[in-house]
């Protein structure tokens, strides 16, 4: 029983990782830019695509795959961003979000036409990563650690970036008060550009991170945006900690709870939203 | 100094485009008789658009669960036809009240919050109650949906297999809820939820409650949406999951905005344009359906902030 519960919490500690992985990309997009960007899934799919693309056609290794994938999904985000994003900086919620909601829609289309409707199997993973090594008589799967490490190594990378460099002075700087921003000389269009590839780039990383443990289809793009909206929402805007916090209990509350009811299916998770929302309408680390 | 009476009696004045329109509805019957069942999904569709209009066009109140109350609607409606009574008007009256039920228990959550809050909020009870009936497969059938309703026949005309009974019973309802959706809006009270809209601070310093507005307004809209539900249910005798589902209430919000949204045509023109498109290229693959729906969406978005009506009246205005 004390096995399997913590056999649990290590598997909801690296599913949480990953909605972490996959989420952290909007925290900064929406959190920062006040852009309610629906369609982050869809980037997360682009990085994904590129991933399984690199590795079933050109035999490329898994880890070498992940830069791409960041670097695709930023570039994407980048074009979006210049060509209808930037346009609808002040519009209103729903118009941003029927614009996102669109393109998910599109991306989904535009996958299936391309890869099939079909989950994608991945030749050449790495069989380092798909072992699994014993700790005090609790089965930890090694690709599980992996991500697990990796949410860590994000979060330590993008606080240090955010809180102690001059790139991420500027964009809070940029965020708090455009006009004074501009008025100290930053190029507010640029810093939000820069914002939004590195959130997309996020994005595609966790996409392709993604991959083993959940799969790939087109589907992908709608079925974690409601997964990664609850993160970022009950988290608090703009917090990464709030984030980092939120995908930790969310992701063992859901592993638990498909583990010990799962009759009661995702009504948990929603339930538990909800609540908290209700609470503290600003999420659990929200500033403002 | 009658002028805000004035006005209001201007503004309620029935058109001449309106008075085509009305009568247009029933060719039909006569034109299309092939296609009455289309039409009635049609009427169903745009009585669902029109409940969220009353909230998202005038009110300002953005949904992404629109469908719990369409759902909730059409689950009772099934229920109870099934299990207790299957003469159809008392199950529209039903289904409305408990559509308007859940409506107000959770319009007390809804005017609280805006922003993401609110749009996350509007998701998260829509996912709950899909989920909730999902979970209860005893009652609901879960993923096979609400079989084996029988409707009793409506008056004495029986639901038949061209759907001209259900045409005329949908449109019938449709017409009744838009002229109460028509005084509703022309009344000091649609005013003040325009103001709300506008600014929900401001309005309580003349004299409006924003949130008894936001809450009245709200229940009035699920317990349009609950009675679409019911129509549903009642022309097609079954229920799916796919009543409640976030795709239902995706596609309404698109048919409103493509229709036009804070017009009372808006989201009947969308939801014609809508239907007919999705029926003529019913041979697509859904996938690619919903490629054309989200450019559709991106253009409305970038090009026609007002939808098609907007737009339309834009023209006009131009041209005169």
């Amino acid at each position: 029983m004390l096995g399997s519960l913590a056999g649990v919490l290590f598997d909801g500690l690296a599913y949480g990782m990953l909605l972490f992985l996959l989420s952290v990309g909007l925290s900064v997009t929406l959190g920062m830019m006040n852009f309610v960007n629906l369609a982050h899934c869809s980037f997360a799919m682009v990085g994904g695509y590129v991933s399984v693309s690199l590795m079933n056609r050109f035999g490329w290794p898994f880890l070498a795959t992940l830069p791409m994938a960041f670097l695709a999904a930023a570039s994407v985000s980048v074009l979006l961003e210049r060509g209808l994003y930037r346009r609808l900086y002040r519009a209103s919620d729903l118009d941003q979000c029927l614009l996102t909601i669109g393109i998910v829609f599109v991306s989904i289309a535009a996958y299936a036409w391309l890869y099939g409707t079909e989950q994608q199997a991945v030749e050449g993973f790495p069989p380092y990563l798909r072992g699994s090594l014993q700790f005090m008589g609790i089965n930890l799967a090694a690709y599980r650690l992996f991500l697990v490490l990796c949410g860590f190594l994000v979060t330590a990378i993008l606080v240090a970036s955010l809180e102690y460099t001059r790139f991420g002075a500027k964009v809070r700087a940029a965020v708090d008060n455009q006009r004074m921003a501009r008025g100290l000389g930053i190029d507010v269009d640029r810093t939000f550009m820069l914002t939004f590839a590195l959130g997309g780039g996020l994005a595609g990383l966790g996409g392709s991170l993604a991959i083993e443990m959940v799969g790939l289809d087109p589907g992908f793009a709608l079925a974690y945006l409601v997964y990664v909206l609850i993160v970022v929402s009950v988290g608090g805007l703009g917090s990464i900690g709030g984030s980092f916090a939120a995908a930790i209990v969310l992701g063992i509350s859901d592993m638990a709870g498909k583990y010990y009811v799962p009759w009661l299916g995702a009504f948990l998770i929603y339930l538990v939203m909800v609540g908290l929302l209700m609470w503290r309408p600003q999420g659990l680390f929200g500033k403002r | 100094m009658a002028s805000a009476n004035g006005y209001l009696r201007e503004k309620i004045r029935w058109r001449a485009l309106e008075l085509v329109f009305w009568p247009a509805t029933l060719l039909p019957f006569v034109v299309t008789p092939d296609y009455l069942s289309l039409a009635s999904q049609i009427a169903i569709t745009a009585l669902f658009a029109l409940s969220l209009d009353l909230i998202l066009g005038y009110a300002g109140i953005v949904s992404l669960g629109h469908a719990a109350y369409f759902g909730t609607g059409a689950y009772t409606a099934g229920l109870l036809a099934k299990h207790y009574w299957s003469e159809p008007l008392a199950g529209l009256l039903v289904a409305g009240v408990a559509a308007g039920l859940v409506g107000y228990a959770t319009s007390h959550i809804i005017v609280r919050f805006r922003h993401l809050a609110l749009i996350m909020l509007t998701l998260g009870i829509g996912l709950l109650l899909a989920e909730a009936a999902n979970s209860a497969s005893w009652l609901t059938g879960g993923a096979d949906g609400l079989q084996g309703i029988r409707m009793s026949p409506l008056l004495d005309f029986k639901f038949d297999l061209y759907g001209k009974t259900a045409y005329a019973y949908s449109l019938a309802v449709l017409f009744l809820c838009f002229l109460l959706a028509r005084r509703v809006i022309h009344s000091p009270f649609g005013l003040a939820l325009r103001g709300i809209r506008e600014n929900a601070a401001r309005m309580p310093a003349i004299g409006a409650p924003s949130r008894a507005h936001l809450r009245k307004a709200y229940t009035i809209a699920a317990v349009m949406a609950g009675i679409a539900g019911a129509l549903l249910t009642h022309t097609t005798s079954t229920v799916s999951l796919e009543t409640l589902s976030f795709e239902r209430s995706a596609d309404v919000l698109v048919i409103l905005i493509l229709g036009g949204a804070g017009r009372l045509y808006g989201g009947i023109v969308g939801a014609i344009i809508y239907m007919v498109a999705r029926d003529q290229f019913s041979g697509m693959n859904p996938q690619y359906w919903y490629f054309w729906i989200g450019l559709l969406l991106i253009t409305v978005v970038m090009l026609l902030p007002n939808g098609i009506l907007g737009g339309l009246g834009a023209l006009y205005k131009k041209s005169q």
